[in-house]
């Protein structure tokens, strides 16, 4: 369960648009390296270039394993600060279609929720890196949530 | 199976999370994930996070395109799905096995699943298709043929 205080955190991080502290609660999120900032009322992901995160040594382009988790992750933050769950939401499943090839840039990603149930959401996630029109992976993601209040979008 | 370490070895994301191949023939391949704190992705349970479990069955998937392919191509993937059957329990490595069940001309059809102690009670299933580029990609010539001769 989510302790009320850490709504209100939450809360706070979103007014503020400083989301560095929720972040470093995640070791995954350090791991990628994944960045969060406020556009408007809405969120922007980025996954900033790192060799790190590379997984084909050829082109070379970024894990796809790291671009799916770095989509899972923004929508599971995404949710968490949107959606006012009682619990972390929990990944139900995930399908990610690759369009592109990752180039070693600046990976960025927003996301749309369709649905939000008493129970399960569906949210749809875009990454790109130079041009917001031509992606280099969509995905869609189904979470188990707990409870809601009116959401806060 | 040195064939499949060597590639492994070459994937700097995978070498990063410790991967290591456990098993390789013709029916399948199996790589191991070993647990560490750095991949965890819910701090209340200890967790890892579906990305790292994501990158686990994608390098699987694709890399058991070796099992069938005669001669070694640049499969990059198209489309995969996971379903998450269980959270993961901290402190142990996570298995991912995965084989190719159907290969055609341009694409290659692979499923896995990936699991800690028992096979029977998998934390995730996995789907996948995965393009096949062919031997004339830039690079992946040179790429096959150092595959091959470390391997000898």
């Amino acid at each position: 369960m989510i302790p009320r205080e850490v709504h209100r955190q939450l809360r706070a991080a979103h007014a503020e648009g400083n989301y560095a502290p929720l972040l470093a609660l995640i070791p995954y999120a350090g791991l990628i390296g994944i960045e969060c900032s406020r556009q408007g009322e809405d969120l922007l992901f980025r996954l900033p270039a790192s060799p790190d995160n590379i997984g084909n040594p050829l082109l070379p382009a970024i894990h796809g394993g790291v671009i799916a988790g770095f989509m899972e992750l923004s929508a599971a933050l995404y949710l968490l600060i949107f959606s006012e769950s009682a619990a972390i939401p929990k990944i139900i499943d995930f399908s990610v279609d690759y369009l592109r090839a990752g180039h070693v840039r600046d990976t960025y990603a927003q996301c749309q929720l369709w649905r939000q149930g008493r129970r399960v959401t569906n949210v749809a996630i875009t990454a790109w890196q130079g041009s917001q029109a031509e992606p280099i992976a969509t995905a869609r993601a189904h979470f188990k949530i707990e409870e809601l209040s009116p959401p806060l979008k | 199976m040195a064939q499949a370490q060597r590639f492994l070895s070459a994937l700097r994301h995978c070498q990063l999370l410790g991967m290591r191949v456990e098993q390789s023939d013709a029916e399948g391949m199996t790589l191991v994930l070993p647990y560490s704190p750095n991949i965890v992705g819910n701090p209340q349970t200890g967790a890892i996070h579906g990305g790292a479990l994501t990158t686990l069955m994608d390098t699987t998937c694709g890399m058991a395109t070796l099992c069938v392919l005669p001669v070694f191509e640049v499969c990059p993937t198209l489309d995969l799905r996971i379903d998450y059957m269980h959270p993961s329990e901290p402190g142990k490595d996570i298995y991912g096995y995965a084989q190719c069940y159907r290969v055609t001309r341009d694409v290659i059809f692979a499923r896995g699943m990936a699991y800690q102690d028992d096979p029977q009670r998998p934390i995730a299933q996995v789907v996948g298709t995965f393009m096949r580029l062919g031997k004339a990609v830039k690079g992946g010539q040179g790429f096959a043929s150092q595959l091959k001769e470390s391997a000898q």
